[in-house]
């Protein structure tokens, strides 16, 4: 690994990497590789890796990981208290990453709320529902209350993080919830929109990106869906924002979760967004240091947003890797990531020309990401992960957390190949190679 | 042999496409005996096994039966184990069970004894699998499934 002397700081342009207009060139593509430590390792007995499962979780660029020890080494500090210079310094990070993220997602830094990860950030949300309906939150929370006859939206393409949220708000509150189908070719059939939500919908949950077929989901129909019966929309965007332009208040949804470890981030950290006065309404969920106004023995007032929603000592490090990452990826260019990753989408695709090999979601680029399910005739996704595995190709098998989408499809599990904006053309080929062999390997007919 | 060919043995390959035992074989069991089923789950990949499990008066396994669904190794493992637990006395299938989960901590070595291993027959095929950290409970959602079963059946508290 290379050693950088570790100066860069939030704010600063990234480096080594030109804005693009069109997709990425072939020597801009080097230059972004040579950003990632990891991508040199080599696997499985001095192979080159191939690492096709950024949607699960991507790699991070030196200049992420240069932040983050900075910040360890420079300005480790608590942030939003103390009086002394390293807490300013923190602060100053803190804030800036916050505002960073936000100028990357279509946000004002006042809507960014820092979370441990997209599945807390959708879960703040559905508990604030819930204190709501147990009366917290005063006149302001009326809209956030639930009762027996309310209705909760979702699809069937989502991951369990936007599922299970909304299936324990409702057995809490009596709330029913209810769903959206999936098509056969993968994408939201919204045939039956207008009889799924109704007057009794109070909340259209649903993925910008499904991490499964790599769908896009129509925003905009949702959205206009939802204002018709003055429903709030909650936009889990973990797979868009790594990979496309998101602007959340052009999408006009009230509520977005995302993660910072899929967008070139680190772990532990995440962010939840939220309409300025949504979240002034909202009741908090995590309650203690750090999120109040007054605390006497009888009672709390509590701080705006978004400090309200972080409670106790804060995944400073992190959250400033995440500002670095959002101001890496927004360099580069969002839209030109984003036709790069359309041509691996076109690339993955042929795997569908593969005799026994079905893709599970739409076979066309329009409106999908690289993200691309499979199931191999006559060979499980166990299996043909492992022998992808042995050639150096990394792709996830399993359900990869939606279980009712494989359900719908009649799988159990599929093996999925995903793209980030390092990935190549090359890459995406060896992987159609390798899964060319698999059936006769196993002597499935 | 590469190591991907050490996980996957013909033998293996064979179990998983002849499973022995596949199949559920109702539980109505005949006078004394002692029946149990199990059904598990490895939530991580969406294996799953049903098994059941016929013992009779004397603590010997009289039949295993069951259905499952999954990758070549977790069904071709409950297989290798039908075969092998099928007629032996329960002291038996719980020493097999250990030297099996011996096996699988072994990172690839085996167990270094002969008798063992040849008391383990086909199911020493698995031991490439033990090379493999992700794949290891794939091998041993089945030994999970009949050790459960077993202590459903009640035969474990009488033998």
């Amino acid at each position: 690994m290379t050693t950088t002397t570790a100066t860069v700081r939030p704010g600063d342009p990234a480096p080594q990497v030109q804005p693009a207009d069109g997709s990425l060139s072939t020597t801009e593509l080097a230059a972004v590789r040579a950003d990632f430590p990891l991508l040199e390792r080599t696997v499985r007995g001095g192979q080159p890796l191939v690492y096709l499962d950024s949607a699960a979780t991507s790699q991070k660029p030196q200049v992420v990981l240069d932040t983050e020890v900075d910040f360890y080494e420079q300005r480790n500090a608590a942030v939003h208290r103390g009086a002394h210079q390293l807490a300013e310094e923190a602060t100053e990070a803190f804030e800036q990453a916050r505002a960073a993220v936000a100028a990357f997602v279509g946000a004002d830094e006042g809507e960014i709320v820092w979370q441990p990860g997209a599945t807390a950030a959708i879960n703040v949300v559905a508990y604030a529902f819930s204190n709501a309906s147990l009366g917290r939150g005063g006149e302001a929370a009326e809209r956030f209350r639930l009762a027996a006859g309310d209705e909760i939206v979702v699809t069937e393409a989502e991951h369990h993080a936007n599922l299970v949220p909304w299936q324990e708000l409702c057995a809490r509150t009596g709330a029913t919830l209810r769903w959206i189908p999936v098509a056969d070719d993968g994408r939201l059939d919204l045939s039956g929109l207008d009889e799924i939500v109704t007057e009794r919908t109070k909340v259209l949950a649903f993925g910008h990106v499904s991490n499964v077929t790599g769908a896009v989901a129509p925003v905009a129909a949702l959205v206009a869906a939802a204002r018709r019966v003055g429903a709030l929309t909650v936009l889990d965007a973990c797979q868009s924002v790594p990979n496309m332009p998101v602007d959340f208040h052009e999408l006009g949804v009230d509520f977005a979760a995302f993660s910072g470890h899929k967008m070139l981030g680190p772990t532990g950290v995440g962010a939840l967004y939220g309409r300025r006065e949504l979240l002034e309404a909202m009741p908090p969920t995590l309650t203690g240091g750090s999120m109040v106004e007054v605390v006497t023995m009888e009672s709390t007032t509590y701080a705006p947003p978004p400090q309200r929603f972080e409670a106790g000592t804060q995944m400073v490090a992190q959250a400033v890797g995440m500002g670095c990452a959002a101001q890496y990826l927004g360099e580069l260019g969002m839209a030109g990531v984003a036709r790069h990753e359309t041509e691996l989408a076109a690339e993955m695709l042929k795997i569908a020309e593969i005799p026994g090999v079905r893709v599970i979601g739409p076979l066309d680029t329009a409106n999908r990401l690289a993200v691309v399910s499979f199931v191999v005739d006559g060979v499980h996704a166990h299996d043909v992960g492992q022998v992808l595995d042995d050639k150096g190709i990394a792709v996830r098998v399993g359900h990869h957390c939606a279980q009712p989408l494989h359900r719908r499809f009649g799988v159990a599990a599929t093996a999925r190949a995903s793209a980030s904006v390092y990935t190549t053309v090359e890459e995406v080929v060896a992987f159609r190679e390798a899964l060319a062999g698999v059936r006769a390997f196993f002597g499935a007919e | 042999m590469s190591t991907l060919e050490q996980m996957y043995q013909q033998v293996i390959l064979d179990h998983a496409k002849r499973p022995v035992g596949r199949g559920l074989v109702d539980l109505a069991s005949a006078e004394g005996h002692r029946a149990g089923e199990s059904h598990q789950v490895n939530p991580t990949c969406g294996d799953e096994v049903t098994l059941r499990v016929d013992v009779t008066p004397e603590g010997t396994v009289a039949g295993v039966s069951w259905e499952g669904q999954g990758c070549s190794i977790s069904q071709a493992s409950v297989s290798v184990m039908t075969s092998l637990v099928e007629g032996a006395p329960l002291a038996e299938v719980a020493r097999l069970d250990g030297l099996f989960h011996d096996l699988m901590s072994s990172r690839g070595k085996g167990l270094g004894d002969d008798d063992a291993e040849d008391s383990l027959g086909d199911a020493t095929a698995f031991t490439g699998v033990s090379q493999y950290p992700a794949r290891i409970k794939c091998a041993l959602l089945g030994w999970a499934a009949l050790k459960d079963s077993l202590a459903r059946s009640g035969a474990l508290a009488t033998s």
